[in-house]
This record gives structure tokens, C-alpha cells and sequence, in this order.
């Protein structure tokens, strides 16, 4: 009702118009807009806004670590209290890097990844106009800001943000006599959860049906691109984990403020014993890993959809094995759900159970073995060009076998009970889903940079970017499965003693070299980014990079509503990269229709 | 004030590289065509990612020269050495596949760079190469989750019935050990009975078993050469972690619920000291899930002497009861026992 009365309103001010050019307000085009590709540049840009500050939270901490002696003054004068004299506090370190975890998993790694993509690139190329619901898309993206408002202004407050980890396991997050970060900024960090996820709901149940829904004439689910795929099973699993961390959370904000006991027993903090009976602890880790494992995979599998869909085009040959790419995101998407325990080896829970996670477990390396493998035939015998998407590409599949190999260590709870909590879960984890999800966004962002803003970002710039971050991931890394399995614990402040890992103090040092280098490296691609909006070359042919998908059939910046006449129809699948005998072209793209003898792939 | 010149600054080296650097496009579009990438600079990546290769393999060796002498000492547990065993054969699995798959990756890029005139495959499926990778994985993995999951039920098996028992209390932020005493049980304990100056466990007094409970409040384990131990791991407040580095083994200290871990030391602390060549040598254990801020100095030590030893040792402690006597009976006697075990059946630790 109210949608055909502003319709009506809009026709009457705007009368003289032709619909093609139907002019927007500044407001309703890009602040409260609901079409599709702006939401989706505005949940980059705040992802990238959030990178910035996860990033720079590392680059404090990690001072900290390489130089435990080394007063920083210029950290004062940006965290004030929390850096007296140029030194971070334990109890600020913490917060530090429970905001790290969260921001990037959540913040940029989740909303700026499925955000991002799923948004601009789901309709453009099944083929339709908006999403399937534009104004929910619309809410999805105004929550997530009112949930990065929320979580943002847990920094400023007196006691600080949460400081109980990413996790932040009870009773130390449940209790505030626990520690200075489970006061009000953990009450924050809750409720910016809730909303992040109700965000993500909205968003997931609207990529799933626009997926299943409005694919254009032709566009039958065996033609699409891998792309797409991703995007719908992370969006699937996205919408049946997530709500499980609602439970969790609420059910800790009940146990913070209204006096129940489901995760406390038996506490004496403080000076006092607690009159809470009969709670546990590992009830919440349950609850917790059951979204927090999935998401690890909510995590890279856009990233897996993007290198794939990349590494085709830039070795201009299908990609391999098509259909089990495909089976692989099944196995992978419902694996991912039934093995959130091995998380827990050692929390206390039945080993008995933690033998069947480990089988589990170690089940999810087949998908993940079977694509890195067709990634590498699909590079084979290739006729490959080293664009900068390309290259990132290639860097996604190199860390993300260096990371997912190490899995195999730490899914089998006979080496976790040794592993478990140390430096070389972070650099497992940093690797698969850290870097490798950097990577794949990364790469997602220069290959449609052009169809997203009509100009190229930098190259020579992307270049820099590519191999010193690349290099930089493996320097700060590499190193840590070392100190891993020497037992170096997470999540220390300051190791200096500690008879066992002070031998490890120069390698901490040279890490935090490197990561202040990977740091400004960031930086300079955000620079590029942005300054590439207003100045960078301007595109001037239609498929610049000779793809066969439907994005690439719109005008160069698509208007609302994607294509000017009729959406294109669609007669082959997705990898035709072969050559084409009547237009001379090594390429077809998928709206040609099939030419007479030839079969469908 | 520094902190705004600072960025200033950043900002104008970033616009004097990006000018740069556009030059540089510039110039090779003016040159070339607009393809995306020119020949030339094709080949020059190449190389550049194939050398980044290279020393990338160079930077894993050197990595493993520099860091592989300052690893941990040899496991000084059965268990450890069970673990050092399955993590080999890891190694080596995983290594071999690292190997292969990041050369193969490099030397594909690498060769099969765009060279004019030479054709891409068009190579779409091939189902038995899809079965070779499935099933191969598949049955290198059961392999592996085999040998782990037979250690996995050993270790985590009932301790054997001679095995000695020490509790470990995790609070913020240290540990507190109990040995059970003379009688050899643990006394009962609630929490509702914790008081820092004189009953650091919150043991019930009523229990006659409890009277001769040694307490060891500064985290110092003493443990017996080749007599398999069982921690019995509680916690005060938060969730905290008994790690033994050394041994390869830990388990987390968790409120409200008891949980144990076993392992049979091998080698005693001052034997220790002399593989290791290191006179101070400590076997520390760190706790290893975050408990809050002094997380990070939260400390404890094993003491692996032999059974004399250790003897000797526990002979010197007095029970916990014994040192605080006086305070325990001016305070606790005039005030009626009867609250402190109202409900001591529910919430007492089922420690046996």
C-alpha cells in the first residue's frame, strides 16, 4: 500500500521522465537504497571500514608481543588510558584481541564477504533485476549498521569492549567481577550479535530465494557459475547456524542479568561464592561452535566460489570437474555442521564423542582435497594471464592448502590434546580461513571493481599488494606452527617469563615486523580502492576480460534494474572457454544460444 | 598533534606512489594494446611469482633450520612419546602433500603462462581422476584417524589402578594443588565454604577425611618417575587449562564439573636438566584457556623426582588443616557447623 502511494507520489514530481532514467533522490539512491549493487558496495565499504580498525587492533597487539620492552608513545596518543605511557594494558590487550576475532570474522570476513558479493553479483548473474526482496536487502544492510554502531561504541566505554576472546567462553564472559571487559562491554557485544544476526538472516533468506527463484529463461541450476553456488550454500548454512548463536547469546544475557544458572556452577569469584547451581560452562562451547564452526566455512566458501570462477577465466578453460565442485559444497556444507566438537577435545567433554568429531572431522578434508586438486587441473595446460585477481587466485589455493593441511593435525584429538590452544591453531586457522578468505575477497574485488564502478582499480598498485601481502601471510605464519607445537599458548600478553618460550622472542619480533608491513600494504589498496572510484581509467569496452557470464551482458555501470531492454536468455553453461569457429573468439558466452550439432555441455 | 603529521604524511606518500604507479600504466597502455595484462608483463609475473616461489621453499628450510633447534626437549611422557609417534607420521603425510600440490601449483602457473599461439586444453571432467582424489585422501585419512583414535582411547582411558592422584584447583590466576594425606582420600569440599585466608578449597571440616589434605597453594606438582599420575582438575571461578607442554597433555579446568587427565612421567626434572643442558630447567605449565587478564602469568611447576624423592617431599608438608588450626577453630567453632553442610550431598566434588 504504502509502497504504490510513494510510486505514485514519485511519477507525479518526476512526470516528465522516461522510466529508463528514473531519477532517484541522493537519499533513496544511495544511503536507503534498495537496489541490489549499491547495498552491496555499501556492505564493502563497511567491511573495509571495519578491516581498517580489526587490522590496526593486530598491529597494537602485536607490537606488544614482538616488543614487550619497547614503550610505543604513539599508542597513547591513540588508545590514551589503555596505553599509559606508550604500553598496552593486560586487561586492554585482551580486549584487543577479543575485537580483532570478532570484527574480522564477523564484521569483514561474514557481512563484508556475503555482503559484498552475494548482493552485487547473485542477480547479475542469474539473471534478474534486484534481489527477491530489495527492501528486506535494504533492512539487512541498515541492521548490520546499527549492530557495527552498537559494537563500535563498546571501544569508547570506561571498562572497555568484551575481552573474553572471540568465543567469550562463561563464566569469565558471564561474570563481571571476571574481568574488566565483562561489564557493559560485554553487554554491547551481545546485542551488536543479535542484531549482526538477525542482519544476516535477512540477507541469507534473501540470496536463497533469489538464487532458487529468479534465475532468467534458460538459466537452469547445472548452468550456473560456481559463484553462485557458494553463495547459495554459505547463505543455507549462514541460516541454519546462526540461529543457534542467538540461543547462546541470549541465553548468557540471561545469565548475566536475571540471575539463571545455564552456564554457571559452583563459582567463588571475587571474595564470594555465587549462588548459581547446576549450569555448565561446555553447554555454551556447544552452542557457541555450532555456529562458530559453519562460519569458518560462511567464511571461506565464497572465497572458494570466487578463486574458482577466477582461475577459469584466467586460464581461459572451463574449470574442472564442474559437477563436483558442486557435490563438494554439499559435502562440505553438511560436514560443516556436524563437527563443531572438535573445539572442545579438551574441554571436558566424553571422549567417546570426541572420537566420532574426529572421524567427522577428518571426513571434511575429502571435498576440500577434491577441489584444491581441480583447481590445479584447471591451471593445467592453461593459457594463463597474471591479472592481479588471477594472481590472487593462485595465492588463495596456495594458503589455503598450506592452512588446511595442518587441519589434519588438529582434527585428530590425539595431537589436539598437545595443539589445542596454541600458536599453531592460529596459524591454522589464519591461513584457511584468514588469509585464504583475504585472498578470494581480495580477488573478487579487482575482477569486478570495473563492473561495480565503471573504472579499473590501479594495477601496477595491485601488483605491490598481491606479492607483499603474500609474502608477508607466509613470514607472520610460517613461523608460528613452530612455536605452535612447542606449546605456546594464545592469547598471552607477554611470554618474556616464561623459560619455555622465551627462545621464541626474536621470531615474535620478526613477525611483528612483518605484520606492520602487511598493515600499510592494506592501507595502500584501501587508497587505491577509493581513489580508483574517482580517478581510475575508465572502462570502455563491455567484457573487458572476456567472460561468459550475464554480468557482463549489462551496460558498463548498470543502471536499477540491471539491463536496459529484456534479460538475456541463457543456452550453455558457465565455462564455455573454448573457441568459438564464427566469432574467432576463445570464449561464449552463455547467452548464444547453441549452434547447430553442437551438444550442450 | 605527531599522530596527524604522521598521517599527513602516510597520505602523501600513498598519492606520490599511486601517481606513480598510474604513470607506469600509462606508459604500457600507450605502448601495448588494452589487454589486461601485455605479453611482456606476463611473462615478467610469471617469473616474479615463480621466483616468490622459490624463495618461499628457500624461507621454509631456513625457518625449519632456525626453529627446529629450540623445539621442545624430548616428550618426557609414555603419552608424549605416543603423541610425537602420531605427529611424525602426520608430518610426513602432510608434508609430502604440501609439497607436491604448492609445486604442481607454482609449476603450472609457471609453464603454462599465455604464450601466443598455444592453445588452452579445453579439459572439462574426467570422473576417474575425481575418484583417484576422493578415495586416496579417503583412506590416507582412516589411516590417520586410526593410530590417532587408538591413542586418543589410551590416553584417555581409565588411569591404571596404581596411578597416584593429585587435584588441581585453576583459579585467577594461579593453581592450587591437593594431595589427599595419609588416609589417601580426598575430604569432601564445597565452595560455599572457600575463604582465601584459611580454606582455600572450601574443604568441609566435618569430613575426618579432609583433616590431613595436604594443600600446595604456589602450583608446585610433585610427581613420581614412571608412576602414571591423575590430575583430578577443578576450578574455582572460570574456565582455565592444565597444559604440561612437556608431557604433550591438557585438560580444562572447568566450574561446576570435575574433569582428569593421566600421564606416566618418564623422566625426572633433574634428569631433565641434563639433556637439556640447562641447570634451571622447570617443567612449567601455563594455563592455557583465556581466565582473564593475568592470564598470561598464570603458572604452575611439575616436580618429577623419583619415588625417595618424593617421599622425603610429602613427609616435610603439613596438612592443610594443621597450618591453619588456630584460625580454623577460633572462627568456625563458635558459629554452629550445621550451615556449611546443609546441602553438602549436591554440590559436594565427587572426588574419590
Amino acid at each position: 500500500m504504502s509502497n504504490e502511494a510513494t510510486l505514485v507520489l514519485d511519477n507525479a514530481a518526476h512526470g516528465d521522465h522516461g522510466h529508463h532514467e528514473h531519477k532517484q533522490h541522493f537519499i533513496t539512491k544511495y544511503i536507503f537504497s534498495t537496489d541490489h549493487k549499491i547495498i552491496g558496495k555499501q556492505f564493502l565499504i563497511m567491511g573495509i571500514l571495519w578491516a581498517i580498525i580489526g587490522a590496526l587492533f593486530s598491529v597494537f597487539f602485536r607490537l606488544q608481543l614482538g616488543f614487550p620492552d619497547t614503550k610505543f608513545p604513539i599508542m597513547e596518543q591513540l588508545l590514551g588510558e589503555w596505553a599509559k605511557g606508550g604500553k598496552l594494558s593486560p586487561d586492554f590487550y585482551y580486549a584487543l584481541v577479543t575485537m580483532h576475532g570478532t570484527i574480522l570474522v564477523f564484521f569483514v570476513l561474514t557481512a563484508g564477504m556475503s555482503g559484498t558479493f552475494s548482493n552485487f553479483l547473485i542477480p547479475l548473474q542469474v539473471g534478474a533485476r534486484d534481489m527477491a526482496s530489495p527492501f528486506m536487502n535494504m533492512l539487512s544492510f541498515w541492521i548490520f549498521f546499527a549492530s557495527s554502531v552498537v559494537m563500535f561504541s563498546s571501544i569508547f566505554i570506561s571498562t572497555g569492549p568484551a575481552s573474553g576472546g572471540w568465543t567469550v567462553y562463561p563464566p569469565l564472559s558471564a561474570l563481571k567481577e571476571a574481568t574488566l571487559g565483562s561489564g557493559l562491554g560485554m553487554d554491547l557485544w551481545l546485542i551488536a550479535m543479535i542484531l549482526f544476526i538477525i542482519s544476516q538472516i535477512l540477507g541469507g533468506l534473501n540470496y536463497v530465494s533469489t538464487i532458487l527463484n529468479m534465475r532468467t529463461n534458460g538459466m537452469k541450476m547445472s548452468r550456473l557459475p560456481l559463484t553462485i553456488w557458494s553463495f547459495l550454500f554459505t547463505a543455507i548454512l549462514g541460516l541454519l547456524a546462526f540461529p543457534v548463536l542467538v540461543s547462546a547469546v541470549v541465553l548468557l544475557l540471561f545469565d548475566r542479568h536475571m540471575g539463571t544458572s545455564f552456564f554457571l556452577s559452583e563459582i567463588y569469584i571475587a571474595g564470594k561464592a555465587l549462588p548459581n547451581m547446576g549450569g555448565s560452562p561446555v553447554l555454551y562451547q556447544h552452542l557457541f561452535w555450532f555456529l562458530g564452526h559453519p562460519e569458518v566455512y560462511i567464511v571461506v566458501m565464497p572465497s572458494m566460489g570466487i578463486a574458482s570462477e577466477i582461475i577459469s577465466i584466467y586460464s581461459r578453460k572451463p574449470i574442472f570437474g564442474y559437477s563436483a565442485m558442486v557435490i563438494s559444497f554439499v559435502g562440505i556444507t553438511s560436514l560443516s555442521l556436524l563437527v563443531w566438537a572438535h573445539h572442545m577435545f579438551v574441554s571436558g567433554m566424553s571422549p567417546f564423542l570426541g572420537s566420532v568429531f574426529v572421524l567427522l572431522t577428518l571426513m571434511i578434508a575429502i571435498p576440500s582435497s577434491i577441489k584444491t586438486f581441480n583447481w590445479l587441473t584447471t591451471l593445467w595446460r592453461g593459457s594463463i594471464h597474471f591479472s592481479v585477481p588471477m594472481l590472487f587466485a593462485i595465492g588463495f589455493v596456495s594458503v589455503f592448502i598450506s592452512g588446511g593441511l595442518t587441519g589434519i593435525w588438529l582434527g585428530n584429538s590425539a595431537l589436539d590434546i598437545h595443539q589445542h590452544d596454541t600458536y599453531f591453531v592460529i596459524a591454522h586457522f589464519h591461513l584457511v580461513m584468514g588469509v585464504a578468505a583475504f585472498f578470494g575477497m581480495f580477488a573478487g574485488i579487482y575482477h569486478w571493481f570495473p563492473k561495480m564502478f565503471g573504472r579499473y582499480m590501479n594495477n601496477v598498485l595491485g601488483y605491490i599488494h598481491f606479492f607483499v601481502t603474500f609474502i608477508c601471510s607466509y613470514a607472520i605464519f610460517w613461523p608460528m606452527h613452530y612455536s605452535g607445537l612447542a606449546g605456546m599458548p594464545r592469547r598471552y600478553y607477554d611470554f618474556t617469563a616464561w623459560a619455555t618460550f622465551a627462545p621464541y622472542q626474536k621470531m615474535n619480533a620478526f613477525i611483528s615486523i612483518f605484520v606492520v608491513i602487511a598493515f600499510f600494504v592494506q592501507l595502500l589498496f584501501i587508497f587505491n580502492f577509493f581513489v580508483s572510484i574517482f580517478r581510475g581509467r575508465k572502462v570502455t569496452s563491455l567484457n573487458p576480460y572476456g567472460c561468459t557470464t550475464l554480468e557482463w551482458t549489462t551496460p558498463i555501470v548498470p543502471g536499477h534494474g540491471n539491463w536496459e531492454g529484456p534479460i538475456p536468455e541463457v543456452h550453455r553453461w558457465a565455462y564455455e572457454y573454448r573457441e568459438d569457429t564464427e566469432t574467432g573468439l576463445d570464449y561464449v558466452p552463455q547467452t548464444v544460444p547453441l549452434r547447430p550439432g553442437e551438444d550442450e555441455h | 598533534m605527531s599522530l596527524l603529521l604522521l598521517s599527513a604524511l602516510l597520505i602523501l606518500i600513498f598519492i606520490v606512489i599511486y601517481q606513480i604507479t598510474r604513470a607506469v600504466e600509462y606508459v604500457n597502455l600507450i605502448r601495448g594494446d588494452e589487454v589486461e595484462v601485455n605479453k611482456k608483463n606476463n611473462k615478467i609475473l610469471a617469473w616474479i611469482l615463480f621466483i616468490v616461489f622459490i624463495a618461499g621453499m628457500y624461507g621454509v628450510y631456513e625457518t625449519h633450520r632456525l626453529l627446529a633447534p629450540i623445539y621442545l626437549p624430548q616428550a618426557a611422557s609414555i603419552q608424549g612419546v605416543q603423541y610425537e609417534k602420531i605427529l611424525l607420521a602426520t608430518i610426513i603425510v602432510t608434508g609430502t602433500v604440501f609439497f607436491i600440490t604448492q609445486t604442481l601449483l607454482f609449476w603450472f602457473s609457471f609453464r603454462y603462462q599465455a604464450i601466443d599461439g598455444k592453445k588452452p586444453l579445453f579439459y572439462a571432467h574426467n570422473n576417474k581422476l575425481e575418484v583417484i582424489w576422493t578415495t586416496v585422501p579417503a583412506i590416507t585419512l582412516m589411516i590417520l584417524i586410526g593410530f590417532g583414535l587408538k591413542s586418543w582411547v589410551n590416553m584417555t582411558g581409565k588411569p591404571p589402578a596404581d596411578a597416584m592422584k593429585v587435584q588441581v584447583v585453576g583459579k585467577q590466576f594461579n593453581f592450587i594443588i591437593r594431595y589427599a594425606g595419609k588416609d589417601g582420600v580426598f575430604g569432601k569440599t564445597n565452595f560455599r565454604n572457600i575463604n582465601d585466608a584459611n580454606n582455600v578449597l572450601g574443604l568441609d571440616w566435618n569430613d575426618p577425611a579432609s583433616k590431613d589434605d595436604i594443600i600446595i597453594e604456589n602450583g608446585e606438582v610433585h610427581v613420581i618417575k614412571d608412576i602414571p599420575v591423575q590430575f583430578i582438575i577443578n576450578s574455582r571461578d572460570v574456565i582455565h587449562n592444565l597444559f604440561l607442554p612437556h608431557f604433550r597433555m591438557k585438560m580444562d579446568a572447568v566450574p561446576g564439573i570435575t574433569t582428569s587427565l593421566w600421564v606416566t612421567p618418564t623422566i625426572t626434572t633433574k634428569e631433565m636438566a641434563k639433556i637439556t643442558e640447562n641447570p634451571d630447567f622447570v617443567y612449567e605449565i601455563p594455563c592455557s584457556e583465556l581466565c582473564g587478564s593475568g592470564h598470561y602469568s598464570m603458572r604452575g611447576t611439575v616436580v618429577v623426582e623419583t619415588k625417595g624423592e618424593f617421599n622425603r617431599w610429602i613427609a616435610q608438608q603439613k596438612p592443610y588443616y594443621a597450618l591453619h588450626k588456630d584460625d580454623i577453630e577460633g572462627k568456625a567453632a563458635p558459629v554452629a557447623p550445621a550451615p556449611t553442610t546443609t546441602d553438602s550431598t549436591a554440590s559436594t566434588i565427587a572426588v574419590k
